[in-house]
Protein backbone atom coordinates (compact mmCIF):
# COMPACT_ATOMS: atom_id res chain seq x y z
CA UNK A 1 0.00 0.00 0.00
CA UNK A 2 1.19 2.86 -1.53
CA UNK A 3 2.02 5.99 1.46
CA UNK A 4 0.85 9.00 0.32
CA UNK A 5 1.44 11.91 2.81
CA UNK A 6 -1.10 15.14 2.15
CA UNK A 7 0.31 18.08 0.73
CA UNK A 8 0.37 21.49 2.61
CA UNK A 9 -2.63 22.74 0.64
CA UNK A 10 -4.73 20.15 1.32
CA UNK A 11 -3.63 20.01 5.10
CA UNK A 12 -4.63 24.10 4.59
CA UNK A 13 -8.07 22.97 2.88
CA UNK A 14 -8.89 20.78 5.73
CA UNK A 15 -8.41 22.55 8.82
CA UNK A 16 -10.30 25.54 7.06
CA UNK A 17 -13.15 23.30 6.71
CA UNK A 18 -13.10 22.27 10.52
CA UNK A 19 -12.26 25.47 11.74
CA UNK A 20 -9.18 24.90 13.23
CA UNK A 21 -5.74 27.20 12.58
CA UNK A 22 -3.50 24.87 12.87
CA UNK A 23 -2.89 21.10 13.70
CA UNK A 24 -1.78 21.82 17.18
CA UNK A 25 -4.87 23.34 17.90
CA UNK A 26 -6.50 19.51 17.45
CA UNK A 27 -4.23 18.76 20.43
CA UNK A 28 -5.13 21.22 22.85
CA UNK A 29 -7.56 19.38 25.13
CA UNK A 30 -3.92 18.06 26.03
CA UNK A 31 -3.32 19.87 29.18
CA UNK A 32 -0.73 22.35 28.94
CA UNK A 33 1.59 21.38 31.74
CA UNK A 34 1.55 17.67 30.28
CA UNK A 35 3.51 18.74 27.13
CA UNK A 36 7.21 18.64 26.52
CA UNK A 37 9.00 21.82 24.76
CA UNK A 38 12.25 19.77 23.72
CA UNK A 39 13.48 16.61 24.71
CA UNK A 40 16.58 16.71 26.77
CA UNK A 41 18.73 14.18 26.05
CA UNK A 42 18.20 13.39 22.79
CA UNK A 43 20.93 14.18 20.65
CA UNK A 44 20.88 16.25 17.51
CA UNK A 45 20.06 14.13 14.59
CA UNK A 46 22.88 12.15 12.69
CA UNK A 47 23.45 11.82 8.92
CA UNK A 48 23.04 8.34 6.95
CA UNK A 49 26.91 7.79 7.08
CA UNK A 50 27.06 8.95 10.75
CA UNK A 51 23.98 6.49 11.52
CA UNK A 52 25.61 3.66 9.72
CA UNK A 53 29.11 4.09 10.98
CA UNK A 54 27.67 3.99 14.96
CA UNK A 55 25.13 1.09 14.35
CA UNK A 56 27.91 -1.19 12.97
CA UNK A 57 30.62 -0.50 15.69
CA UNK A 58 27.63 -0.92 18.21
CA UNK A 59 26.84 -4.19 16.49
CA UNK A 60 31.05 -5.01 16.31
CA UNK A 61 30.38 -5.63 20.13
CA UNK A 62 28.20 -8.33 20.23
CA UNK A 63 29.97 -10.01 17.67
CA UNK A 64 31.89 -13.06 17.61
CA UNK A 65 31.47 -13.59 21.81
CA UNK A 66 30.25 -17.31 22.79
CA UNK A 67 26.81 -16.60 24.28
CA UNK A 68 25.74 -18.97 26.97
CA UNK A 69 22.79 -16.59 28.32
CA UNK A 70 19.52 -17.80 28.03
CA UNK A 71 16.94 -16.26 30.87
CA UNK A 72 14.28 -15.99 28.44
CA UNK A 73 15.83 -15.50 25.07
CA UNK A 74 17.48 -18.55 23.44
CA UNK A 75 19.92 -18.75 20.66
CA UNK A 76 18.58 -21.45 18.26
CA UNK A 77 20.04 -21.99 14.68
CA UNK A 78 17.58 -20.40 12.41
CA UNK A 79 17.34 -21.76 8.93
CA UNK A 80 18.25 -19.63 6.41
CA UNK A 81 15.13 -20.20 4.50
CA UNK A 82 13.51 -18.38 7.45
CA UNK A 83 14.33 -15.01 7.18
CA UNK A 84 14.62 -15.45 3.47
CA UNK A 85 10.73 -16.10 3.03
CA UNK A 86 9.74 -13.69 5.97
CA UNK A 87 10.83 -10.51 4.10
CA UNK A 88 9.20 -11.29 1.47
CA UNK A 89 6.98 -8.39 -0.30
CA UNK A 90 3.76 -10.52 0.64
CA UNK A 91 4.83 -10.99 4.27
CA UNK A 92 6.65 -7.95 4.92
CA UNK A 93 3.88 -6.16 7.21
CA UNK A 94 3.81 -5.62 10.97
CA UNK A 95 0.17 -5.78 11.90
CA UNK A 96 -2.65 -7.90 9.87
CA UNK A 97 -4.09 -5.18 7.57
CA UNK A 98 -6.90 -3.35 7.79
CA UNK A 99 -8.74 -5.17 4.78
CA UNK A 100 -7.65 -8.11 6.22
CA UNK A 101 -9.81 -10.92 4.42
CA UNK A 102 -8.25 -9.25 1.27
CA UNK A 103 -5.43 -10.70 2.65
CA UNK A 104 -6.21 -14.46 2.53
CA UNK A 105 -2.47 -15.35 2.14
CA UNK A 106 -1.59 -13.44 5.37
CA UNK A 107 -4.48 -15.07 7.14
CA UNK A 108 -3.89 -18.59 6.15
CA UNK A 109 -0.43 -17.92 7.92
CA UNK A 110 -1.70 -16.60 11.26
CA UNK A 111 -4.62 -19.33 11.01
CA UNK A 112 -1.28 -22.13 10.02
CA UNK A 113 0.58 -20.37 13.06
CA UNK A 114 -2.61 -20.65 15.85
CA UNK A 115 -3.05 -24.72 14.53
CA UNK A 116 0.60 -25.12 15.42
CA UNK A 117 0.43 -23.15 19.14
CA UNK A 118 -2.65 -25.24 20.13
CA UNK A 119 -0.80 -28.35 19.38
CA UNK A 120 2.32 -27.15 21.09
CA UNK A 121 0.39 -26.21 24.35
CA UNK A 122 -2.51 -28.79 24.43
CA UNK A 123 -5.05 -25.39 24.52
CA UNK A 124 -8.02 -25.70 22.57
CA UNK A 125 -7.63 -21.58 20.69
CA UNK A 126 -5.16 -19.89 20.25
CA UNK A 127 -4.80 -15.94 19.31
CA UNK A 128 -3.05 -14.18 16.56
CA UNK A 129 0.09 -13.22 19.01
CA UNK A 130 1.00 -10.32 21.60
CA UNK A 131 3.17 -8.28 22.10
CA UNK A 132 6.12 -10.29 23.99
CA UNK A 133 6.49 -12.90 26.69
CA UNK A 134 6.66 -10.37 29.42
CA UNK A 135 3.02 -8.61 27.83
CA UNK A 136 1.53 -12.04 27.61
CA UNK A 137 1.54 -12.50 31.40
CA UNK A 138 -0.04 -9.27 31.84
CA UNK A 139 -2.51 -10.08 29.45
CA UNK A 140 -2.94 -13.14 30.56
CA UNK A 141 -4.06 -11.88 34.49
CA UNK A 142 -6.32 -9.24 33.38
CA UNK A 143 -7.83 -11.85 31.34
CA UNK A 144 -8.02 -14.61 34.25
CA UNK A 145 -9.80 -12.01 36.11
CA UNK A 146 -12.32 -11.03 33.13
CA UNK A 147 -12.94 -15.10 32.79
CA UNK A 148 -13.47 -16.06 36.77
CA UNK A 149 -15.92 -13.84 37.86
CA UNK A 150 -16.83 -15.91 40.37
CA UNK A 151 -13.95 -15.11 41.91
CA UNK A 152 -13.54 -11.77 44.30
CA UNK A 153 -9.72 -11.85 44.41
CA UNK A 154 -7.51 -9.43 42.57
CA UNK A 155 -4.45 -11.45 44.11
CA UNK A 156 -2.25 -13.54 41.40
CA UNK A 157 -0.27 -16.42 43.01
CA UNK A 158 2.86 -16.75 40.89
CA UNK A 159 5.28 -19.76 41.41
CA UNK A 160 8.67 -19.32 42.82
CA UNK A 161 10.62 -19.50 39.61
CA UNK A 162 9.02 -17.00 37.15
CA UNK A 163 11.06 -14.08 35.18
CA UNK A 164 11.44 -11.29 37.96
CA UNK A 165 11.12 -8.84 34.64
CA UNK A 166 7.61 -10.94 33.41
CA UNK A 167 6.23 -9.98 37.14
CA UNK A 168 7.84 -6.36 36.89
CA UNK A 169 5.99 -5.86 33.87
CA UNK A 170 2.61 -7.47 34.57
CA UNK A 171 2.76 -5.19 37.45
CA UNK A 172 3.08 -2.19 35.67
CA UNK A 173 0.43 -2.85 33.03
CA UNK A 174 -2.39 -4.76 35.65
CA UNK A 175 -0.97 -2.99 38.94
CA UNK A 176 -3.48 -0.32 38.04
CA UNK A 177 -6.18 -2.63 37.72
CA UNK A 178 -5.94 -3.33 41.19
CA UNK A 179 -4.36 -6.57 40.52
CA UNK A 180 -1.60 -7.74 42.90
CA UNK A 181 1.73 -10.64 42.13
CA UNK A 182 2.47 -12.77 44.89
CA UNK A 183 5.15 -15.20 44.29
CA UNK A 184 5.52 -18.84 46.43
CA UNK A 185 8.49 -18.84 48.61
CA UNK A 186 11.33 -20.55 46.77
CA UNK A 187 13.00 -24.06 48.10
CA UNK A 188 16.89 -23.41 47.86
CA UNK A 189 17.46 -26.89 47.97
CA UNK A 190 15.33 -28.07 44.75
CA UNK A 191 15.25 -24.81 42.76
CA UNK A 192 11.48 -25.52 42.82
CA UNK A 193 8.08 -24.00 44.88
CA UNK A 194 7.94 -24.51 48.28
CA UNK A 195 4.28 -25.92 48.42
CA UNK A 196 3.97 -26.49 52.21
CA UNK A 197 2.74 -22.67 52.44
CA UNK A 198 -0.63 -23.94 49.97
CA UNK A 199 -3.00 -25.70 52.61
CA UNK A 200 -2.61 -22.49 55.02
CA UNK A 201 -3.20 -20.19 52.02
CA UNK A 202 -6.96 -19.39 52.87
CA UNK A 203 -7.41 -16.10 50.69
CA UNK A 204 -7.85 -18.14 47.55
CA UNK A 205 -6.19 -16.42 44.64
CA UNK A 206 -8.11 -15.28 41.05
CA UNK A 207 -5.32 -17.36 38.94
CA UNK A 208 -2.34 -19.37 39.70
CA UNK A 209 0.86 -18.61 37.47
CA UNK A 210 3.00 -21.44 36.99
CA UNK A 211 6.26 -21.15 34.51
CA UNK A 212 7.49 -24.80 33.57
CA UNK A 213 10.53 -24.91 33.08
CA UNK A 214 10.76 -22.10 35.60
CA UNK A 215 13.20 -19.46 34.91
CA UNK A 216 16.01 -21.74 37.08
CA UNK A 217 15.67 -24.18 34.61
CA UNK A 218 13.79 -25.87 37.29
CA UNK A 219 10.58 -28.57 37.13
CA UNK A 220 7.68 -27.39 38.95
CA UNK A 221 5.25 -29.75 40.37
CA UNK A 222 2.58 -28.48 37.25
CA UNK A 223 -0.38 -31.12 38.29
CA UNK A 224 -0.13 -30.88 42.04
CA UNK A 225 -0.31 -26.89 41.66
CA UNK A 226 -2.83 -26.66 38.82
CA UNK A 227 -5.16 -29.72 40.99
CA UNK A 228 -4.73 -26.78 44.02
CA UNK A 229 -5.78 -23.97 41.95
CA UNK A 230 -9.08 -25.20 40.25
CA UNK A 231 -10.10 -26.88 44.00
CA UNK A 232 -9.51 -23.28 45.16
CA UNK A 233 -11.70 -21.52 42.56
CA UNK A 234 -8.72 -20.20 40.85
CA UNK A 235 -7.40 -20.33 37.37
CA UNK A 236 -4.10 -21.54 36.22
CA UNK A 237 -1.86 -19.67 33.68
CA UNK A 238 0.97 -21.69 32.43
CA UNK A 239 4.30 -19.34 31.12
CA UNK A 240 5.86 -22.17 28.86
CA UNK A 241 8.85 -21.57 26.44
CA UNK A 242 7.35 -23.32 22.74
CA UNK A 243 11.06 -24.89 22.53
CA UNK A 244 10.41 -27.39 25.60
CA UNK A 245 6.97 -28.16 24.72
CA UNK A 246 7.49 -30.63 22.16
CA UNK A 247 9.45 -32.94 25.18
CA UNK A 248 7.69 -31.63 27.96
CA UNK A 249 3.76 -32.01 29.08
CA UNK A 250 1.73 -29.57 27.87
CA UNK A 251 -0.07 -27.37 29.66
CA UNK A 252 -3.61 -28.74 28.47
CA UNK A 253 -2.61 -32.04 30.34
CA UNK A 254 -1.73 -30.26 33.27
CA UNK A 255 -3.14 -31.92 36.83
CA UNK A 256 -7.00 -33.11 36.33
CA UNK A 257 -8.49 -30.84 34.28
CA UNK A 258 -5.13 -28.77 32.57
CA UNK A 259 -4.18 -24.57 32.73
CA UNK A 260 -6.35 -22.49 31.45
CA UNK A 261 -4.28 -20.06 29.84
CA UNK A 262 -0.80 -20.49 28.43
CA UNK A 263 1.15 -17.92 27.58
CA UNK A 264 4.74 -17.21 27.19
CA UNK A 265 7.99 -15.93 24.90
CA UNK A 266 7.87 -17.03 21.03
CA UNK A 267 11.54 -15.60 20.46
CA UNK A 268 12.95 -19.28 20.47
CA UNK A 269 11.13 -20.23 17.05
CA UNK A 270 13.41 -18.40 14.81
CA UNK A 271 13.54 -14.78 16.21
CA UNK A 272 16.94 -14.02 16.38
CA UNK A 273 18.20 -12.24 19.89
CA UNK A 274 18.39 -8.96 18.30
CA UNK A 275 19.31 -7.37 21.53
CA UNK A 276 15.92 -7.81 22.93
CA UNK A 277 13.69 -7.46 20.35
CA UNK A 278 10.99 -7.29 18.37
CA UNK A 279 10.20 -10.62 19.82
CA UNK A 280 6.25 -12.02 20.23
CA UNK A 281 4.03 -13.37 22.67
CA UNK A 282 2.10 -16.55 22.94
CA UNK A 283 -1.34 -16.75 23.83
CA UNK A 284 -3.65 -19.98 23.91
CA UNK A 285 -6.53 -20.73 26.38
CA UNK A 286 -9.73 -23.13 26.93
CA UNK A 287 -12.17 -22.88 24.56
CA UNK A 288 -15.07 -21.91 27.11
CA UNK A 289 -12.88 -18.64 27.86
CA UNK A 290 -12.00 -17.75 24.63
CA UNK A 291 -14.00 -14.47 24.57
CA UNK A 292 -12.29 -13.10 27.06
CA UNK A 293 -8.63 -13.27 25.20
CA UNK A 294 -7.22 -10.33 23.99
CA UNK A 295 -5.84 -10.13 20.65
CA UNK A 296 -7.24 -11.16 17.08
CA UNK A 297 -8.10 -15.01 16.23
CA UNK A 298 -8.26 -16.13 12.24
CA UNK A 299 -10.69 -18.46 11.55
CA UNK A 300 -11.12 -21.27 8.56
CA UNK A 301 -14.90 -20.82 6.89
CA UNK A 302 -15.96 -21.42 2.99
CA UNK A 303 -17.57 -18.68 1.31
CA UNK A 304 -20.54 -17.95 -0.27
CA UNK A 305 -19.71 -20.42 -3.18
CA UNK A 306 -18.51 -23.33 -1.10
CA UNK A 307 -14.63 -22.22 -1.31
CA UNK A 308 -12.81 -22.49 2.27
CA UNK A 309 -11.55 -19.01 3.00
CA UNK A 310 -9.84 -17.37 6.17
CA UNK A 311 -11.51 -14.63 8.14
CA UNK A 312 -10.72 -12.44 11.17
CA UNK A 313 -12.98 -13.54 13.88
CA UNK A 314 -14.52 -13.35 17.94
CA UNK A 315 -13.60 -9.41 16.42
CA UNK A 316 -16.44 -8.19 18.56
CA UNK A 317 -14.37 -7.27 21.73
CA UNK A 318 -11.39 -5.89 19.90
CA UNK A 319 -10.29 -2.38 20.35
CA UNK A 320 -11.37 -0.86 17.42
CA UNK A 321 -15.29 -1.79 17.98
CA UNK A 322 -15.22 -2.21 21.76
CA UNK A 323 -12.91 0.94 22.40
CA UNK A 324 -12.48 1.29 26.27
CA UNK A 325 -14.46 -1.88 27.00
CA UNK A 326 -11.75 -3.90 24.89
CA UNK A 327 -10.54 -7.29 26.22
CA UNK A 328 -7.08 -5.19 25.53
CA UNK A 329 -6.05 -2.00 24.00
CA UNK A 330 -1.95 -3.28 23.90
CA UNK A 331 -3.02 -6.13 21.95
CA UNK A 332 -0.40 -6.15 18.81
CA UNK A 333 0.22 -8.96 17.12
CA UNK A 334 3.99 -9.39 16.11
CA UNK A 335 3.03 -10.11 12.51
CA UNK A 336 6.36 -10.58 11.25
CA UNK A 337 7.52 -12.47 13.25
CA UNK A 338 5.05 -15.04 13.67
CA UNK A 339 5.28 -15.80 9.84
CA UNK A 340 9.00 -16.71 10.74
CA UNK A 341 8.16 -18.53 13.53
CA UNK A 342 5.14 -20.05 11.51
CA UNK A 343 8.09 -21.08 8.86
CA UNK A 344 10.13 -22.36 11.33
CA UNK A 345 8.19 -24.43 12.89
CA UNK A 346 6.78 -25.70 9.64
CA UNK A 347 10.74 -26.27 8.28
CA UNK A 348 11.57 -28.23 11.46
CA UNK A 349 8.31 -30.11 12.42
CA UNK A 350 8.16 -31.83 15.28
CA UNK A 351 10.83 -34.12 15.44
CA UNK A 352 13.53 -31.39 14.62
CA UNK A 353 11.43 -29.28 17.19
CA UNK A 354 12.28 -31.86 20.01
CA UNK A 355 15.80 -32.93 18.40
CA UNK A 356 16.53 -28.99 18.97
CA UNK A 357 14.79 -29.27 22.48
CA UNK A 358 16.75 -32.29 23.64
CA UNK A 359 20.13 -31.04 22.26
CA UNK A 360 19.64 -27.87 24.16
CA UNK A 361 18.95 -30.05 27.02
CA UNK A 362 22.17 -31.99 26.24
CA UNK A 363 24.60 -29.34 25.90
CA UNK A 364 23.58 -27.40 29.19
CA UNK A 365 23.82 -30.70 31.23
CA UNK A 366 27.19 -30.99 28.87
CA UNK A 367 28.22 -27.65 30.20
CA UNK A 368 27.27 -28.02 33.83
CA UNK A 369 29.26 -31.21 34.05
CA UNK A 370 32.37 -29.34 32.57
CA UNK A 371 32.09 -26.18 34.90
CA UNK A 372 31.31 -27.82 38.13
CA UNK A 373 34.35 -30.15 37.96
CA UNK A 374 35.92 -26.55 38.29
CA UNK A 375 36.78 -25.73 42.43
CA UNK A 376 34.62 -23.28 42.95
CA UNK A 377 31.73 -24.19 41.09
CA UNK A 378 28.84 -26.24 42.35
CA UNK A 379 25.60 -27.67 40.65
CA UNK A 380 23.11 -25.22 42.76
CA UNK A 381 20.22 -27.84 43.10
CA UNK A 382 19.62 -31.22 44.14
CA UNK A 383 17.12 -31.45 41.38
CA UNK A 384 17.14 -32.23 37.87
CA UNK A 385 17.30 -29.36 35.07
CA UNK A 386 16.08 -29.02 31.59
CA UNK A 387 17.35 -26.50 28.47
CA UNK A 388 19.32 -24.24 31.11
CA UNK A 389 20.58 -24.42 35.18
CA UNK A 390 21.97 -22.84 38.05
CA UNK A 391 25.73 -23.12 39.36
CA UNK A 392 27.06 -21.36 42.25
CA UNK A 393 30.40 -20.01 42.15
CA UNK A 394 32.27 -19.46 45.52
CA UNK A 395 32.96 -15.75 44.41
CA UNK A 396 30.55 -12.61 43.44
CA UNK A 397 29.20 -13.47 39.95
CA UNK A 398 29.20 -9.74 38.20
CA UNK A 399 33.57 -9.30 38.02
CA UNK A 400 33.66 -13.43 37.07
CA UNK A 401 31.25 -12.56 33.64
CA UNK A 402 32.79 -9.21 32.90
CA UNK A 403 36.34 -11.35 33.04
CA UNK A 404 34.32 -14.25 30.55
CA UNK A 405 32.76 -11.46 28.57
CA UNK A 406 36.89 -10.37 27.64
CA UNK A 407 37.95 -13.76 27.12
CA UNK A 408 34.60 -13.59 24.51
CA UNK A 409 32.82 -15.76 26.78
CA UNK A 410 29.02 -14.64 27.67
CA UNK A 411 28.84 -16.57 30.73
CA UNK A 412 25.04 -16.10 31.67
CA UNK A 413 22.41 -14.66 33.61
CA UNK A 414 23.57 -13.30 37.52
CA UNK A 415 21.01 -14.25 39.52
CA UNK A 416 22.26 -12.49 42.71
CA UNK A 417 19.69 -9.46 42.64
CA UNK A 418 16.54 -11.59 41.53
CA UNK A 419 17.03 -14.22 43.47
CA UNK A 420 19.46 -13.31 46.66
CA UNK A 421 18.69 -16.29 48.45
CA UNK A 422 20.76 -17.72 45.56
CA UNK A 423 23.79 -16.57 47.08
CA UNK A 424 26.26 -16.46 43.99
CA UNK A 425 24.38 -18.14 41.65
CA UNK A 426 24.94 -17.93 37.48
CA UNK A 427 22.34 -18.67 34.90
CA UNK A 428 23.86 -21.05 32.34
CA UNK A 429 22.35 -22.26 29.39
CA UNK A 430 24.07 -23.69 25.60
CA UNK A 431 21.90 -24.57 23.56
CA UNK A 432 22.23 -26.98 20.07
CA UNK A 433 24.25 -23.83 18.58
CA UNK A 434 26.64 -24.74 20.97
CA UNK A 435 29.77 -27.73 20.11
CA UNK A 436 31.39 -29.77 22.64
CA UNK A 437 34.50 -27.43 21.74
CA UNK A 438 32.50 -24.52 22.39
CA UNK A 439 31.64 -25.57 25.81
CA UNK A 440 35.29 -26.83 26.67
CA UNK A 441 36.43 -22.97 25.91
CA UNK A 442 33.80 -21.69 28.65
CA UNK A 443 35.25 -24.47 30.91
CA UNK A 444 38.36 -23.09 29.75
CA UNK A 445 37.97 -19.51 30.21
CA UNK A 446 35.94 -20.14 33.80
CA UNK A 447 39.53 -22.14 34.98
CA UNK A 448 41.32 -19.16 33.77
CA UNK A 449 39.60 -16.19 35.31
CA UNK A 450 38.68 -18.42 38.81
CA UNK A 451 42.48 -19.00 38.83
CA UNK A 452 42.28 -22.70 39.59
CA UNK B 1 -42.34 -1.23 12.32
CA UNK B 2 -42.81 -4.35 15.30
CA UNK B 3 -45.44 -4.60 17.52
CA UNK B 4 -44.34 -2.88 21.27
CA UNK B 5 -45.74 -5.63 24.45
CA UNK B 6 -48.22 -3.09 25.95
CA UNK B 7 -47.92 -4.94 29.44
CA UNK B 8 -44.23 -3.56 29.01
CA UNK B 9 -42.20 -0.90 30.28
CA UNK B 10 -38.96 0.37 28.08
CA UNK B 11 -35.90 2.34 28.58
CA UNK B 12 -33.75 4.71 26.50
CA UNK B 13 -31.10 2.21 26.40
CA UNK B 14 -33.40 -0.17 24.70
CA UNK B 15 -34.40 -2.64 27.10
CA UNK B 16 -37.69 -4.00 28.38
CA UNK B 17 -39.33 -4.92 31.89
CA UNK B 18 -41.85 -6.74 32.70
CA UNK B 19 -43.31 -6.72 36.27
CA UNK B 20 -43.96 -10.11 37.53
CA UNK B 21 -46.58 -10.98 40.01
CA UNK B 22 -43.87 -12.07 42.71
CA UNK B 23 -42.35 -8.79 42.61
CA UNK B 24 -39.48 -9.82 40.08
CA UNK B 25 -38.96 -8.31 37.21
CA UNK B 26 -38.12 -9.33 33.96
CA UNK B 27 -35.54 -7.58 31.97
CA UNK B 28 -34.76 -8.16 28.26
CA UNK B 29 -33.77 -6.17 24.86
CA UNK B 30 -36.41 -4.83 22.67
CA UNK B 31 -36.55 -5.66 18.82
CA UNK B 32 -35.16 -2.61 17.73
CA UNK B 33 -32.28 -3.54 19.87
CA UNK B 34 -31.83 -7.06 18.49
CA UNK B 35 -32.49 -5.53 15.16
CA UNK B 36 -29.70 -3.31 15.39
CA UNK B 37 -27.60 -5.29 16.63
CA UNK B 38 -28.08 -8.74 14.06
CA UNK B 39 -27.21 -12.09 14.54
CA UNK B 40 -26.44 -12.69 17.97
CA UNK B 41 -23.93 -15.41 18.65
CA UNK B 42 -23.02 -15.29 22.33
CA UNK B 43 -24.51 -13.60 25.88
CA UNK B 44 -22.32 -12.65 28.66
CA UNK B 45 -25.32 -13.55 31.76
CA UNK B 46 -24.30 -11.85 35.45
CA UNK B 47 -24.37 -14.52 38.41
CA UNK B 48 -27.49 -15.75 40.40
CA UNK B 49 -26.60 -13.85 43.28
CA UNK B 50 -25.30 -10.70 42.66
CA UNK B 51 -26.28 -7.39 43.57
CA UNK B 52 -26.41 -5.09 40.54
CA UNK B 53 -26.57 -1.06 40.25
CA UNK B 54 -29.27 0.83 38.52
CA UNK B 55 -27.73 2.15 35.25
CA UNK B 56 -24.63 -0.66 35.66
CA UNK B 57 -23.30 -3.11 33.40
CA UNK B 58 -25.69 -6.07 33.96
CA UNK B 59 -24.97 -8.46 30.98
CA UNK B 60 -23.15 -8.32 27.53
CA UNK B 61 -24.73 -9.20 24.25
CA UNK B 62 -22.47 -10.33 21.30
CA UNK B 63 -23.40 -9.88 17.38
CA UNK B 64 -20.47 -10.72 14.73
CA UNK B 65 -20.65 -6.80 14.16
CA UNK B 66 -20.99 -5.63 18.20
CA UNK B 67 -20.53 -6.65 22.10
CA UNK B 68 -22.81 -4.12 23.91
CA UNK B 69 -23.56 -4.26 27.29
CA UNK B 70 -26.84 -4.17 28.75
CA UNK B 71 -27.25 -1.95 31.64
CA UNK B 72 -29.23 -2.68 34.52
CA UNK B 73 -32.42 -0.16 34.37
CA UNK B 74 -33.25 -0.76 38.57
CA UNK B 75 -31.33 -1.82 41.05
CA UNK B 76 -31.94 -5.32 42.34
CA UNK B 77 -30.29 -8.94 43.08
CA UNK B 78 -29.93 -11.11 40.26
CA UNK B 79 -32.78 -14.01 41.03
CA UNK B 80 -32.59 -15.99 37.76
CA UNK B 81 -30.84 -15.98 34.20
CA UNK B 82 -31.49 -17.13 30.91
CA UNK B 83 -29.35 -20.10 30.84
CA UNK B 84 -30.63 -21.03 27.53
CA UNK B 85 -29.41 -18.28 26.04
CA UNK B 86 -26.30 -19.42 26.64
CA UNK B 87 -26.35 -22.21 24.07
CA UNK B 88 -28.77 -20.04 21.95
CA UNK B 89 -28.74 -16.74 22.04
CA UNK B 90 -30.43 -16.43 18.77
CA UNK B 91 -33.41 -16.97 20.63
CA UNK B 92 -32.99 -13.02 21.50
CA UNK B 93 -33.24 -12.09 17.58
CA UNK B 94 -36.29 -15.15 17.62
CA UNK B 95 -38.08 -13.85 20.15
CA UNK B 96 -36.80 -11.26 22.01
CA UNK B 97 -39.92 -10.12 24.16
CA UNK B 98 -40.39 -13.89 24.88
CA UNK B 99 -37.77 -16.79 25.00
CA UNK B 100 -35.07 -13.88 24.69
CA UNK B 101 -35.51 -12.60 28.16
CA UNK B 102 -31.83 -12.20 29.55
CA UNK B 103 -32.57 -11.70 33.66
CA UNK B 104 -34.65 -11.40 36.52
CA UNK B 105 -34.08 -9.23 39.47
CA UNK B 106 -35.41 -8.82 42.74
CA UNK B 107 -35.96 -5.21 42.69
CA UNK B 108 -34.09 -3.60 45.60
CA UNK B 109 -34.94 0.50 46.00
CA UNK B 110 -36.62 2.92 43.37
CA UNK B 111 -37.61 2.05 40.24
CA UNK B 112 -35.71 3.25 37.37
CA UNK B 113 -36.82 6.07 34.66
CA UNK B 114 -38.80 4.00 32.17
CA UNK B 115 -41.30 4.71 29.10
CA UNK B 116 -44.53 3.43 28.34
CA UNK B 117 -44.84 1.96 24.97
CA UNK B 118 -46.24 4.71 23.33
CA UNK B 119 -43.49 6.92 24.78
CA UNK B 120 -40.67 4.77 23.75
CA UNK B 121 -41.99 4.27 20.25
CA UNK B 122 -42.28 8.58 20.32
CA UNK B 123 -38.42 7.80 21.08
CA UNK B 124 -37.44 5.69 18.21
CA UNK B 125 -39.39 7.37 15.79
CA UNK B 126 -37.27 10.10 17.01
CA UNK B 127 -34.33 8.26 16.69
CA UNK B 128 -34.95 7.62 12.75
CA UNK B 129 -35.41 11.07 12.14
Amino acid sequence: MPFIPHTEDEVEAMLGEIGAKSIDDLFDEIPRDLLIEDLHGVPDALSEQEISRLMRRRAARDRGALCFIGAGAYEHHIPAVVWDLATRGEFYSAYTPYQAEASQGTLQTIYEYQTMMTSLTGMDVSNASLYDGATSLAEAALMSVRANRKSKSRRVLLSAGVNHMYQKVATAIAGSQNLTFERLPLDTSTGSSDLSSLDKDSNAPVAVVIQQPSFLGTYEQVDKLTDWAHANGALVIAIVNPTTLSVLTAPGDWGEAGADIACGEGQPLGIPLSSGGPYFGIMASKEAIVRQMPGRIVGRTTDLDGNPGFTLTLQAREQHIRRSKATSNICTNQGLMVTAATIYMSLLGPAGLRRVALTSQQQTAKLVALLTEIEGVDAAFSAPHFHEAVVRLDRPVGPVLEALAERGVLGGHDLSKSFPELGNALLVCATETKTDEDLEAYAGALRDVLGT
Amino acid sequence: MSELPGDLTYTNEHEWLRQEEDGTVTIGITDHAQSALGDLVYVELPEVGQDVDGGGEMAVVESVKAASDVYAPISGEVVAVNEALSDDPEKINADPYGDGWIVRLRPSGDDGETMSPDEYQTFLDELED
